[in-house]
């Protein structure tokens, strides 16, 4: 998995809430057989007018390519468990989702692919996203190590949460497989003893 | 204290835990199918490894399958691909597979309770978010994404945090023309697509207890609908009665030792909730959905709200927007294009029997498309065997094979731009049943009904 420490960027706002995986990556885009390529699907349905133009007034398409935090609507990513979102929006080259409130599969799996996801309060969120409507090229910068999310400008500075075990996989690049795979003789045990 | 079902059935799997991070949860059955878990066959290969215990996963197709003439090779190919892609990589890794063609295959949640492969007390997982519907049986089964899938052929453990619990009880009696499907999407309408995120839910009370085990599952299927990680019901005779037969379950003095621990498996009296919501079953009436999320639902004869809870005003009207629909509407009587009567939510043989009741010697409106997909090849042999094939064909719905279909449109079932479905499936996403698609979710009943009279109608008109 890739590592992640630090990262500055400036945002891309999404402020719709409940945006569900099938909007993020539309269900008849999911029949690839490996993990590269989502990226050029993702939000594919409002990305492009029914007609197959590119839709301009969409904030992926009118906002720089070269973000790599997305802030978005509360209960992101809820719906379908499938991966492919998380894939999705790394392949597009998001590195940082934030939200007041996550779905729980989707959070998984966007930390099972080196994406940081984490909380904030929606009231901040509000804030943020109001300051960027009038400054878009504003930076803020994303510490993993010290959980700090700040604004270049000093004007915005929050800590964010996120267990130790998570952290430390993001900040080393660990894999839960590898993981997992080490404590094998503990899983051997378990089945011994359970009659499993 | 005392400890809840889900408590119990936790603690039982927990092989370790990680300080300030998740736990290791034993898996004791794992269901794949083609969409997601190839990814994860790549992942064990790379690795140079064995799936760990190939006999704890079963797969089948479903996701992408056509629901016509499944006998001939799959014209799309990448569907093809992605199921040839499946069985070839269970005959590597020695995994049992009920693909196209064999007689157990269907929709992952359907044939894992009809097989007897869902039993109570255990952990089920699988690469989709509805395997909350085994929860049905008292087990804790939920969605995961494909890294999850490779963690669990490669260990048959996952890392989980342990979600909170709540308890979610329904006490009455239910009136007529409700059904299942009306009281999960009630009781979303009542605490929103994002009610149950971080919550593993129990539901209980009498009305609950009554219900039969096809029942229970169309509820715990739709738990992820309110953002819950998984839903179940304490097992009980219901659930012993309808376990008794099938396939892969324990028979004689096997059974009767399973049932001795399963009856072990109910909260206790002064076990801890972090959150317990109680429901009249006499509040409930037929129900559906309007909006673009499952939590966005009305009782059939109200009219469209001017807002629902945890939606700001920019997205409330989005949605509207999208559904080409107003606030003040009423859906009833709305006209329909399309009735979908299937998906892992309402394709079981009790669904297909209520819409049959309903549809028996009429004949579909002209301007409906309407198609029945059976949840299973089973559920299609019951089906004919009932002469319930005859009763849809003979009112001019297509009676089609098994397979996830239009509830995700992901094979060639999908639902025109612009044009409204009423659906039995469980989302309500824009563009879920196809681009463009407008879904409106509801019973098979109000299905079947619908279908007959060309627009949104309510059951309790017809009772």
């Amino acid at each position: 998995m890739e590592k992640f420490e630090k990262l500055k960027s400036t945002i891309t706002p999404l402020n719709i809430e409940n945006i569900d995986t099938d909007q993020i990556i539309p269900a008849r885009f999911l029949k690839a057989v490996s993990r590269d390529g989502f990226g050029e699907n993702l939000f594919r349905d409002w990305r492009y007018r029914s007609d197959g133009n590119l839709n301009n007034d969409f904030i992926l398409n009118s906002n720089s390519k070269n973000s790599k935090i997305l802030l978005a609507g509360r209960n992101f990513g809820c719906g379908s468990s499938r991966e492919h979102a998380a894939w999705a929006i790394h392949d597009y080259g998001f590195r940082v989702v934030i939200s007041s409130f996550f779905a729980d599969i989707f959070k998984n799996n966007a930390l099972n692919n080196g994406l940081l996801v984490f909380e904030l309060d929606e009231n901040l969120i509000q804030k943020i996203f109001k300051k960027i409507s009038n400054e878009s090229n504003i930076q803020f910068e994303t510490d993993l190590n010290e959980q700090k999310f700040y604004s270049l400008d000093g004007s915005i500075d929050e800590k964010f949460q996120i267990n130790d075990y998570n952290k430390t996989c993001l900040l080393k690049g660990y894999d839960n497989v590898d993981y997992l795979l080490s404590i094998k003789e503990k899983i051997l045990k378990f089945e011994n003893e359970t009659g499993r | 204290m005392g400890k809840t079902l889900f408590d119990k059935v936790w603690e039982e799997h927990v092989v370790d835990s990680i300080p300030n991070g998740p736990s290791i949860l034993y898996i004791d059955k794992h269901l794949i199918h083609e969409v997601t878990s190839p990814q994860a066959f790549d992942g064990i290969n790379s690795r140079e490894i064995n799936v760990f215990r190939p006999d704890r996963t079963i797969a089948t197709a479903d996701h992408n399958v056509p629901t016509e003439n499944q006998h001939l090779p799959i014209k799309e190919e990448l569907s093809r691909k992605q199921v040839e892609k499946l069985t070839a990589n269970c005959k590597e890794h020695n995994i049992k597979l009920y693909g196209l063609g064999h007689k157990y295959q269907g929709i992952v949640h359907v044939i894992g309770p009809e097989l007897g492969l869902t039993q109570p007390g255990m952990t089920i997982v699988c690469g989709d978010s509805h395997t909350s519907t085994h929860g049905a049986f008292g087990s804790i089964a939920f969605g995961i994404g494909t890294s999850e899938v490779e963690m669990v052929l490669s260990t048959q453990c996952i890392l989980q945090n342990k979600p909170k619990t709540m308890r979610i009880e329904i006490n009455g009696e239910l009136n007529s023309g409700v059904y299942s499907k009306d009281i999960i999407l009630y009781i979303i309408s009542k605490i929103s697509a994002s009610g149950g995120t971080g919550y593993f839910v129990e539901y209980a009370g009498s009305a609950i207890e009554k219900l039969s085990m096809e029942s229970r599952m169309t509820i715990c299927n739709m738990s992820i609908e309110m953002g819950a990680r998984g839903g179940m019901i304490a097992p009980d005779e219901i659930t012993y009665k309808y376990l008794k037969d099938k396939e892969f379950a324990p028979k004689g003095i096997e059974l009767d030792k399973k049932i001795k621990y399963w009856n072990t498996l109910r909260s206790d009296a002064d076990a801890n909730y972090d959150k317990v919501l109680k429901f009249d079953a006499e509040d409930i009436q037929p129900m559906i959905t309007y909006g673009t999320n499952p939590g966005m639902g009305i009782k059939i004869d109200e009219e469209i709200p001017s807002s629902a809870i945890n939606s700001s005003k920019h997205s409330f009207e989005k949605s509207l927007r999208y559904m080409g629909i107003n606030s003040g509407d009423k859906l009833k009587n709305k006209k329909i294009d399309y009735v979908f009567i299937g998906s892992c939510t309402n394709s079981r043989i009790e669904d297909l029997r209520t819409a049959a009741d309903i549809i028996k010697g009429k004949t579909k409106s002209p301007h409906v498309n309407a198609w029945v997909i059976p949840g299973s090849k089973s559920v299609e042999r019951a089906a004919i065997n009932e002469g319930l094939d005859k009763v849809f064909v003979d009112a001019g719905f297509d009676f089609r094979q098994p397979g996830c279909s239009a509830c995700l449109a992901m094979n060639e079932d999908k639902i025109p731009k612009g044009k409204y479905c009423l659906s039995t499936s469980n989302r309500n996403f824009e563009g879920r049943q196809g681009p463009g698609s407008r879904t409106f979710l509801a019973s098979p009943a109000t299905a079947a009904l619908s279908a007959i009279s060309g627009h949104v109608s309510d059951v309790r008109d017809y009772l």
